[in-house]
């Protein structure tokens, strides 16, 4: 069966990267116009914060880091430069953008890929808890419960888990990416880094836990009217492997279309929570630069998270290719 | 013997409404029982009810049905518990069912599906279970099944589902199988096909075969024995000889001079095609027989209570004071004069 | 079954699904529940049948039907949270209206001795902060921004979405594919980074964050509205409104567009919400206007005495999270009381 499927893929493959593309050329374009409209610029903001600012010093920052090249003509740099995977260097840290980019992108998507474990793992488990009890009191409970987790803001809960668990408990770090000068390694190390990625990921999956909750009970409810379930009761299947097998795998297809389009949030989600835990992230690096007007930095974030969406989109499209048989006649 | 399954004065409820009243039907090892009638009359509930997967809303709210299982113990479906039903499901009774579309999960492919049932009740391993979807999908007839076993319902025919379905159905040799509407949903050319399929494999597996359906082409041609419903209610019940023979219940009378497919030779389908005035909705709610509002013999006796089913002939039941009456009479001139 | 299960009576099976058909749109015109069905199948089988005919009588005749909306209302009125979600909302609402007479001096002043815990001094019900400013003040006064960015953002989002999605889906071809091409290039973009960015470029006033919060909540309502569109301009109605040679405009105001919004008002409603909560996020974070005293600036302001006087965050988000639940209820409620296939059946 395997060998059937790999057809399928190849054909999502190419539909995928055909339809990236002109997207990736918009996202660029988009990201040129937004740097046209920056007021001001590193240099003065470099120089605000040092204090007493001369002309002179100015301009060398200015001609030191291209700033004083009309618009255009370091709109052309900037192309050229992401036509060689450089995304211009950041006067503010005196580093290339994609090197301070790189070093935060794993973090950041670490935050993110167990947050979207935590949001999946427990939205369809409330979610077809709702579905079994649907219409019944516990359905309507938890499906408020599922509306306020919608919405409750991503950094206060981060705050009120600190004032609990760090503040009042003491169970778990208020912040940071791992327990510093303590030179853990192994196992120690990784359990060090999973006590500090805890509440981060938590505050950032509650809002997507809410979503797949209910999009979970949706699904499972409108899924298990469908024959095929009714098929499966009449083999003799036990109602637990009916809704295993038959129920879930049906009604999980649309929860990772879901996932995917769901990214672009999450990681818009990360720069609020990143600030509230100190996450060494891309988000933190956001915050960062919005407050030293660093726009190349700004911009090749918002550059590169969003090829990062649209990558991943492309990853679940192959994903879906692999869980759903029906997609190549689509 | 006792019948294979026995169900006697079944009534199916949803909260506002009874789509089955009171209904008794038997079937045979070996027999092929026709449940005839149109939309609404409640066929295809009985069926679900009879392997208890009827809709949330609706219950059996009277009657018992009583299945003999391969060891000749008789249980109660109605009341069985539900781990003790599971084991009866897909293993003694199995279903197809009408929409082969939409019958099979469209993700899993149509080897999984078949040896899924095997494993189950067989407790085969994977391997094996697949080997067996294989012998299963040649036993159906489909042709290249060791091809076929992979593909998922999508890139199959509605006549090819519909074998799968039956593969399923009769994986691990049901003593009983029922079909709800099996070929309607298919090309007249295929349905002639599956039903000699369905056929052979009651003659091989000697299983019993509850039909539901709302052709009397395909009752005249695989019944054995034919009950008609009609709102809920069974109206009358004889060997399909004696049913195209000499039907007695007026809406059985009504629904074979409305069929154009029978051949001539019957007197009923030598002049114009009839039909049967009114519809099955104003029987709704009426006091008495529910076809009293469309039938040209309706009485006020008719009106005042609902009619009993009568034997007028050993193996012939009939819901209908009138026609009774008026059959008695007819047999005691017979005797007087004949 | 319609349509598959019928009798090889023709007229008997032709005659008896009319009736039926018939039965049923009526009764969905009526808004009347569903009356007490003959004892047929199709009914109680919503699953077994094909999407058939009897359904889509009742969505054309719900357009003509002005009961409609008056049943909608009751749907959603007897809806016990939705209710609840309008009290909480028009509590806030009532607030932020109220707080000139309510708190008339500066919320940005001090006002009284600093870290007073919330029930310590009756003058300040909720505390005061580390300045002395009320709490309370500042959160009737924060209810006016983030009300009035919440909702300015989203009816400037809603009439970019409208003007985009309408267009998209009502002309098709190319015009289609690059407005479609564009939505999805706003929807790739990371949104919450996006408006930082936009916030960034523009500098923090109320006005410039809610059109930067309306530039990235458009696509949404741009989506729905086209998918809307596709559906509705394939309808009788609007090739007899072309028949009678009504121009393009008219039939995309006021023959689709009427017809395309239930599902935009419930979207509305949830936009909001997620306006507000983007608004409070970027006041967190010291990106808000920092000349009026909003709810997520108090959080921010707040979190430096999180082990002290944790108070101070949790009170205004609290207030965050009980406005946005409401809206979000009554989101919930209005999607039960305008979507036919929800609301023909609780």
């Amino acid at each position: 069966m395997t060998t059937r499927r790999l057809p399928r893929i190849l054909k999502a493959l190419r539909r995928t990267a055909l339809q990236a593309v002109p997207t990736v050329i918009g996202i660029l374009i988009l990201n040129f116009f937004l740097l046209r409209l920056t007021p001001g610029d590193a240099a003065d903001a470099l120089a605000g914060e040092a204090g007493a600012a001369t002309v002179e010093t100015l301009a060398a920052l200015k001609s030191k880091f291209g700033l004083d090249l009309p618009v255009l003509e370091q709109l052309g740099g900037y192309l050229s430069n992401l036509a060689h995977f450089s995304l211009g260097v950041s006067p503010r840290y005196n580093q290339p953008v994609a090197e301070l980019i790189a070093a935060r992108l794993p973090n950041t998507l670490s935050l993110m890929g167990l947050a979207l474990v935590f949001a999946l793992v427990i939205g369809i488990t409330l979610g077809a808890l709702m579905a079994s009890f649907a219409g019944r009191p516990a359905d309507r409970v938890l499906s408020v419960v599922a509306l306020l987790f919608y919405s409750i803001p991503s950094f206060w809960i981060g705050l009120m888990l600190i004032v609990l668990f760090s503040v009042k408990l003491g169970w778990l770090p208020t912040g940071g990416a791992e327990t510093i000068g303590a030179n853990l390694t192994g196992w120690d190390a990784v359990l060090d880094r999973a006590r500090y990625q805890i509440l981060p990921a938590l505050s950032l999956a509650l809002f997507y836990v809410a979503i797949y909750a209910r999009l979970t009970r949706d699904d499972m409810i409108e899924v298990r009217t469908q024959d095929h379930v009714r098929t499966a009761r009449a083999k003799g299947l036990s109602p637990f492997a009916v809704t295993r097998d038959h129920v879930l795998r049906n009604a999980l297809i649309p929860v990772t279309t879901m996932a995917g389009i769901h990214l672009a949030g999450l990681m818009g989600g990360a720069v609020v929570v990143e600030t509230v835990f100190s996450w060494p992230g891309l988000g933190r690096l956001a915050y960062e630069a919005v407050m030293g007007r660093d726009f190349h930095v700004l911009l090749g974030i918002l550059l590169l998270s969003s090829l990062l969406v649209v990558a991943v989109n492309a990853a679940i499209d192959i994903l879906q290719a692999w869980l759903d048989p029906r997609i190549e006649v689509r | 013997m006792a019948p294979l399954i026995d169900v006697r004065d079944l009534s199916i409820a949803f909260p506002r409404a009874t789509p089955v009243r009171g209904l008794s039907l038997t079937v045979e090892a070996g027999e092929t029982v026709a449940l005839v009638g149109e939309s609404g009359s409640g066929k295809s509930l009985t069926a679900l009810a009879l392997m208890r997967l009827l809709p949330d809303a609706a219950r059996i709210a009277s009657g018992e049905i009583l299945f003999r299982d391969r060891n000749g113990a008789v249980s109660d479906l109605a009341r069985l518990e539900d781990r003790a039903l599971r084991q009866v499901r897909g293993r003694d009774i199995a279903m197809v069912f009408q929409e082969p579309m939409t019958s099979l999960n469209p993700v899993l492919s149509v080897g999984q599906q078949v040896a899924e049932v095997v494993r189950l009740h067989e407790g085969l391993s994977r391997r094996a279970a697949f080997a067996r979807a294989v012998e299963l999908l040649d036993l159906v007839r489909i042709p290249e099944p060791r091809r076929r076993v992979g593909d998922y319902p999508h890139e199959l025919s509605g006549g090819m589902r519909q074998r799968v379905m039956i593969a399923i159905a009769v994986a691990c040799s049901p003593r009983l199988l029922i079909a709800d509407e099996p070929t309607t949903a298919l090309d007249v050319t295929i349905q002639a096909q599956v039903l000699d399929l369905l056929d052979a494999l009651r003659r091989d597996l000697s299983m019993g075969l509850l039909l539901i359906t709302h052709d009397l082409g395909v009752v005249a041609e695989w019944a054995d024995r034919v009950a008609v419903m009609y709102a809920g209610r069974k109206v009358e019940d004889a060997p399909f000889e004696t049913l195209f023979g000499a039907p007695l219940h007026p809406y059985t009378r009504g629904l074979l001079a409305a069929s154009p497919r029978l051949d001539a030779g019957q007197h009923y389908s030598a002049g114009a095609l009839a039909e049967i005035q009114g519809s099955i909705a104003s029987a709704a709610g009426e006091e008495g027989c529910a076809f009293a509002p469309r039938c040209p013999n309706a009485r006020a006796l008719c009106r005042a209570a609902v009619p009993a089913l009568d034997a007028v002939a050993p193996g012939h039941l009939v819901a209908c004071p009138v026609t009774t009456v008026a059959a008695q009479r007819e047999a005691r001139h017979v005797l007087a004069f004949g | 079954m319609h349509g598959t299960d019928t009798f090889p009576t023709g007229a008997l099976a032709a005659k008896s699904l009319a009736a039926d058909a018939e039965d049923r749109a009526t009764a969905a015109a009526l808004g009347a529940e569903r009356v007490p069905a003959p004892p047929s199948e199709p009914d109680f089988w919503p699953n077994v049948h094909a999407p058939d005919a009897a359904r889509t009588v009742t969505a054309d005749v719900a357009r003509l039907a002005p009961v409609g909306r008056r049943h909608a209302l009751l749907v959603f009125l007897s809806n016990p949270t939705a209710v609840a979600g309008l009290l909480i909302l028009a509590v806030v609402v009532g607030a932020a209206l109220a707080a000139p007479i309510l708190f008339p001096d500066d919320p940005l002043e001090m006002a009284g001795r600093p870290l007073q815990w919330p029930g310590q001094n009756p003058r300040f019900p909720l505390g005061t902060d580390a300045l002395g400013r009320d709490v309370l003040a500042g959160l009737v006064h924060g209810a006016r921004v983030s009300l009035l960015v919440g909702a300015s953002a989203t009816l400037a989002g809603l009439l970019a979405g409208i003007l985009v999605g309408a267009t998209a889906g009502y002309f098709g071809g190319v015009v289609d594919d690059v407005l479609s091409k564009l939505i999805e290039i706003f929807q790739t973009v990371p949104g919450f980074i996006l408006l930082i960015v936009l916030v960034a470029i523009a500098q923090p006033s109320v006005p410039a964050i809610a059109l930067a919060i309306a530039a990235v909540s458009w696509p949404q309502v741009a989506r729905l509205v086209r998918a809307q569109f596709r559906a509705i301009k394939e309808k009788d109605f609007v090739a007899a409104a072309r028949a009678l040679g009504f121009g393009h405009g008219r039939i995309i105001f006021r023959e689709i567009l009427p017809n395309a919004l239930p599902p935009v008002i419930v979207l509305a409603s949830v936009t909001v919400a997620t306006a507000i909560l983007m608004e409070s996020a970027l006041s967190f974070m010291g990106l808000g206007d920092p000349n009026v005293v909003s709810w997520g600036s108090m959080i921010g302001t707040g979190r430096d005495l999180l082990r002290t006087a944790w108070y101070l965050s949790a009170v205004p988000g609290v207030a965050i999270v009980l406005t946005v639940l409401s809206l979000n209820l009554i989101g919930d409620g209005l999607n039960e009381a305008l979507n036919p296939r929800l609301g023909g059946e609780g």
